[in-house]
């Protein structure tokens, strides 16, 4: 590493800031009866396609994980306290926080919905990381009741990975000295951009730990891992340059998808046309609860091989109308998939999302008119939903048999590993 | 054992947008109402409930010459209250 460039880093103060358990945290927040008690938030809490979302520290303690279907977690914990997810109040939590992280720099980059980096390099009052670290944490624990546990260090990487070293509530700082000592033991898969397949070729290889990493040859790296490669022995060095950038509070929901496996397997176009009329309810009713509208819409498609495969498409017009991206999910749908096999499992997702309140701009081919009174049909039909439960008001198709399950997996997808 | 008590609150704002509870209103289990006349307001900071859940504006306030905390969270009021 030049030393211009050591010089520059070592000038800057960041912080990871990650909120512990976050889910479960904010469950027993809400609930102080659950504070106790070993807690997992579970996906579709009624049926056997239920997986553990998050959990509390006393339901780690039994071996609870994450991905865990309910049935097995319970089996590892009896005592198990299964409730479900509420996104709202996480993103109130995540959105509160980051208020917090503001009052100290406006160089905040969020990283999920639980964790931020701040880069405290330019604050007005010169930044002691570690001190202020031991402040955010002491607020966030007043004002929101959830702990955080935050690292510190000059670059984003091992700033992250001082806020995994301990939990909860904890700020752990790495010196730059020492940081052969500190992060070079520390197995390989906990490394910022290692992930599941990456870590697995690794180990493979006798690459355990960070430091293993940092000294692999590079010809091996870009043989073996391909372009990431380097970039990741570059980060096992400590060499990370990347800077944290601003960005706007957005809602950390970044597409909001719907999909179920089928009771059967989906046989044809028309038993898929039913399906993805009842998958739309519950992706424009999200939509409409994140103020968001679809800018294009994504069909995943796992075939009973359990093959997938996604489509995508954009949207002329942005909208959260169930029943035009319906439309524009089935047209997409029937244009590539050629029914090699039958289907399993069927997702439909909306995707690059936008505000709902932001200007449109509109493309003269899609009759924005049309889209108006659909949408209008739509919230009409929404609010005799809620106001009378999901099943008052179907499309006349769905009186046959959907083939769908009664559980309802829904997914909101966090921001991906794109970090740099 | 303390519970989540949702209360009506009257209140008044100033220039500034400072905002002071005035009256407390209480419902009771038989659905009457109970008033309590805020004498003083000590304190006001963001701050979560330990006690019952929940995080927002927390009001210290002196009721019959008790202090207690007054919450308002998302545009609803709620107290630390007995089960
Ligand atoms: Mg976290």
């Amino acid at each position: 590493m030049k030393s211009s460039i050591r010089d520059f880093q070592r000038g800057r103060t960041i912080l990871h800031c990650d909120m512990n358990n976050f889910y479960a945290s904010v469950e027993c927040m809400n609930d102080p009866s659950l504070r106790d008690r070993p807690v997992a938030v579970c996906g579709s809490v009624e049926m056997r396609h239920g997986i553990v979302l998050a959990k509390n520290y006393l339901a780690k303690a039994y071996g609870v994980k994450t991905g865990d279907v309910i049935w097995k977690a319970k089996h590892k914990c009896p005592d198990l306290v299964v409730v479900e997810p509420h996104y709202d109040q996480y993103m109130k939590f995540s959105r509160l926080a980051r208020d917090i992280y503001e009052r100290y720099t406006d160089r905040i980059e969020p990283f999920g919905m639980d964790e931020c980096w701040l880069d405290l390099s330019d604050s007005v009052i010169p930044a002691d990381g570690k001190k202020t670290a031991d402040e955010i944490r002491s607020i966030v624990k007043f004002e929101l009741g959830l702990t955080i546990s935050v690292g510190v260090y000059f670059n984003k990487v091992f700033a992250k990975l001082g806020s995994d070293m301990r939990k909860p509530d904890a700020t752990t700082c790495i010196p730059y000295k020492s940081f052969k000592k500190i992060v070079w033991p520390l197995p390989v898969s906990d490394l910022l951009g290692v992930g599941r397949s990456t870590g697995d070729i690794l180990s493979f290889y006798g690459f355990e730990t960070i430091g293993d990493l940092a000294q692999a040859p590079e010809r091996f790296l870009t043989d073996k891992v391909g372009k990431n490669g380097l970039m990741l022995k570059a980060f096992a060095n400590g060499e990370d340059t990347s800077s944290v950038k601003r960005s706007d509070y957005i809602s950390p929901v970044k597409s909001v998808g719907h999909g179920v496996t089928g009771r059967e397997d989906l046989r044809n176009n028309e038993d898929v046309w039913k399906l993805m009329l009842e998958l739309v309810q519950e992706v424009g009713h999200r939509l409409r609860q994140h103020g968001k509208l679809a800018g294009g819409v994504s069909v995943g498609v796992r075939d009973c091989k359990l093959r997938c495969c996604e489509f995508q498409c954009r949207l002329p017009l942005p909208t959260h109308s169930p029943m035009y991206l319906a439309r524009a999910a089935y047209s997409l749908f029937t244009r590539r998939y050629g029914w090699d096999l039958p289907i399993r499992s069927l997702t439909v997702r909306a995707i690059d999302l936008i505000e709902d309140t932001s200007d449109i701009q509109t493309d003269i081919f899609t009759d924005p008119v049309y889209i108006d009174k659909m949408e209008k049909l739509d919230l009409s039909i929404e609010n005799l939903r809620e106001r009378f439960g999901d099943g008052i008001v179907k499309n006349a198709v769905l009186l046959g048999d959907t083939k769908m399950p009664e559980d309802r997996e829904l997914q909101i997808v966090m921001p991906a590993g794109a970090f740099m | 054992m303390l519970e989540k008590t949702y209360v009506g609150v009257s209140l008044t704002v100033n220039r500034r947008g400072d905002v002071r509870p005035r009256t407390i209103f209480w419902y009771d289990p038989e659905g009457e109402i109970r008033k309590y006349r805020v004498d003083r307001l000590k304190h006001v900071c963001r701050a979560a409930s330990t006690k019952v859940g929940g995080c927002g504006m927390r009001y210290t306030v002196v009721v019959d010459g008790r202090e207690t905390f007054l919450f308002e969270e998302d545009g609803r009021w709620f107290v630390e209250g007995r089960a």
